[in-house]
């Protein structure tokens, strides 16, 4: 959003004066919150924030205009939190509440959301925070492939699906020449850790907490036993994140396997890239793999999208 | 007017919105309803299960398409990329209209997912209907706008909410989406007497009416959507149908839903006020 004018306009008799305002607006809307949830009390500029807000709006007899434009600045506030904790429940229970707030904070300061839904607010989150590694340390590493995890799942629940490569045009096409695509939902992670684990168990802990919090004894209890979910140990973990029949999954890979889903991702074609998997993938094992996927669907046409997978 | 050209000249009753909460139910149920109001945006994915489940609907049910994100009042351009999605659902829903706010959210392509009000100022209406008029050009669909529930006011402000609401619609040639509810909300936050609002409308303009639950704070009102609708709501639902005549109304609740029955229940309550239009206009 472009910097906002000095001042509100006192009147709006264009569009260019309607733009000014509005970005006057949205520019108070967006900062961030107090430590006590409230309105900043200085504006960019360093004036009070109580007359910014009464050059442009009205107060009532209960209401300043800072109490009404408070009202909106902590709505946008709290609604963008409660969608990046849907969507980050592992990233959560990774770094805990404080550290994820103030994560999720500078986060939609710096790449406030450009997309008309709220599904691709975490588009960017993976990069941002290897960019500013300081908000997640010590647990940067983890929190990176945290982040790719749970935007891959984004991906696998509704992303675009192509039509699958038949049986027959694979055949009748020469491995030295097949290329094919893996279905755009699908994204291939190579993980340090056993991320898909770990996000099953704090869903499932999360769960829990949610189906005893009509009893408050029993929400208690729930929340002593799962306080923290325990952080995955290193393991190296190749992973699909994927969905079949619209539910989402998650495929443990071997690391050949991995190898060669890349290698086709990555345009090779067919007998070039069950090389890639290695010297040690035995022709029966490489059929057995393909069968598998394919019975999954995970073959396409090669489309000019650039492939989303991470390495 | 139970039908009109801002509505499609359909003749759609008394609907409910369809929540996650609610598919099971609905799939496996298969209750009997008017019509269920989807929320575009939900639906402009490009695969997996939302689209699956909307298929599945579809094959059921009449839907109507309900936006949350075109920001007719935004200064900003109509995004074409936007708006395509858009149109793509539409001709996949075969929604009689479409319907989204007055109210902008976004400006230089940031967004706030917020339905903000408007200054009610001439230019700003003029600039709205443009908008309206490209978005429906575009869409080939009719479209209401609706009015939204706000906590300010401006001083750029030149005339009321109702006659901005007048001014663009006149403007748009385009229908309302009359949620009586934010009405309320509205009146209480701002001191003014909803039946003025409702009285003053282009009420043959109506396509649509919402009603919908709220929550009250000791110092504003907020649209909260995760109530029943309060007594004083549908006491001003009952003067909109007497004035605009039975019209598709609809029940919002988005949070803390309850079961399916007990949130259709909520919504045929508008058959007693809709009776009883029906019975003074005789």
């Amino acid at each position: 959003m472009k910097r906002p004018p000095k001042h509100a306009p006192s009147r709006i008799a264009s569009t260019a004066q309607l733009r000014a305002f509005q970005r006057m607006m949205a520019s108070a809307i967006v900062r961030p919150l107090t430590a006590d949830d409230g309105l900043q009390p200085k504006w960019i500029d360093g004036r009070p924030m109580d007359r910014v807000a009464a050059e442009f709006i009205k107060p009532n007899d209960r209401l300043t205009s800072f109490e009404r434009l408070q009202l909106y600045n902590r709505m946008y506030w709290f609604r963008l939190f409660d969608a990046i904790r849907d969507d980050c429940p592992g990233l959560l229970a990774a770094l805990g509440e404080r550290a994820f707030r103030r994560l999720a904070q500078e986060y939609l300061t710096r790449c406030p959301s450009r997309s008309f839904t709220l599904r691709n607010l975490c588009s960017r989150l993976e990069r941002f925070i290897r960019e500013r590694p300081a908000l997640t340390a010590p647990r940067t590493a983890l929190a990176l492939e945290i982040a790719r995890f749970e935007w891959a799942q984004t991906i696998a629940f509704d992303g675009e699906s192509r039509p699958v490569a038949t049986v027959e045009h694979i055949a009748r096409t020469p491995p030295g020449r097949l290329r094919l695509g893996l279905q755009p939902y699908i994204t291939l992670l190579a993980l340090k850790h056993p991320i898909d684990a770990y996000v099953i168990r704090v869903k499932r802990r999360d769960a829990l907490r949610s189906e005893a919090s009509n009893t408050p004894d029993a929400a208690a209890r729930v929340h002593r036993a799962f306080r923290r979910t325990p952080l995955p140990r290193p393991s190296p973990t190749f992973v699909a994140v994927h969905r079949h029949n619209n539910r989402l999954f998650y495929k443990r890979l071997d690391p050949a396997a991995f190898r060669i889903l890349g290698a086709l991702a990555g345009g090779l074609p067919l007998s070039r890239a069950i090389a890639a998997g290695g010297p040690g993938v035995r022709p029966r094992q490489a059929r057995a793999w393909f069968k598998s996927w394919m019975a999954l669907g995970w073959f396409c046409a090669r489309g000019n999208k650039r492939r989303r997978n991470a390495s | 007017m139970p039908a009109n050209r801002f509505n499609g000249h359909s003749d759609y009753g008394i609907g409910i919105g369809l929540r996650v909460p609610h598919y099971a139910h609905i799939l496996s149920k298969k209750p009997v309803v008017d019509w269920f109001e989807i929320i575009s945006e939900n639906f402009m994915v490009e695969g997996g299960r939302p689209l699956e489940l909307l298929d599945r609907i579809l094959e059921q049910y009449r839907v109507v398409q309900h936006g949350v994100s075109m920001y007719f009042g935004s200064a900003d351009r109509p995004d074409r990329a936007h708006l395509k999605r858009l149109k793509g659902l539409v001709r996949r829903t075969g929604t009689p209209w479409l319907s989204d706010h007055l109210c902008w959210g976004s400006v230089d392509g940031t967004y706030t997912h917020d339905l903000l009000p408007m200054p009610y100022t001439f230019a700003a209406a003029r600039r709205t209907a443009e908008k309206i008029r490209q978005v429906r050009d575009y869409l080939e669909v009719p479209i209401c706008v609706e009015n939204v529930s706000s906590y300010a006011e401006f001083h750029a402000s030149e005339m009321t909410e109702w006659e901005f609401l007048a001014e663009v619609v006149e403007l748009a040639d385009c229908g309302i989406l009359l949620d009586v509810n934010n009405i309320y909300v509205s009146s209480k936050n701002h001191g003014f007497n909803p039946y003025d609002y409702v009285d003053n409308l282009p009420h043959h303009r109506v396509g649509q009416m919402h009603v919908a639950g709220h929550t009250r704070f000791e110092k504003y009102i907020l649209d909260t959507h995760d109530h029943p609708v309060l007594d004083p709501v549908w006491r001003l639902y009952a003067r909109a149908t007497r004035l605009c005549g039975v019209t598709a109304t609809l029940l919002e609740w988005d949070d803390k839903i309850p079961s399916f029955d007990e949130v259709h229940g909520e919504a045929l309550k508008a058959n007693d006020f809709i009776d009883g239009a029906k019975r003074a206009a005789v």
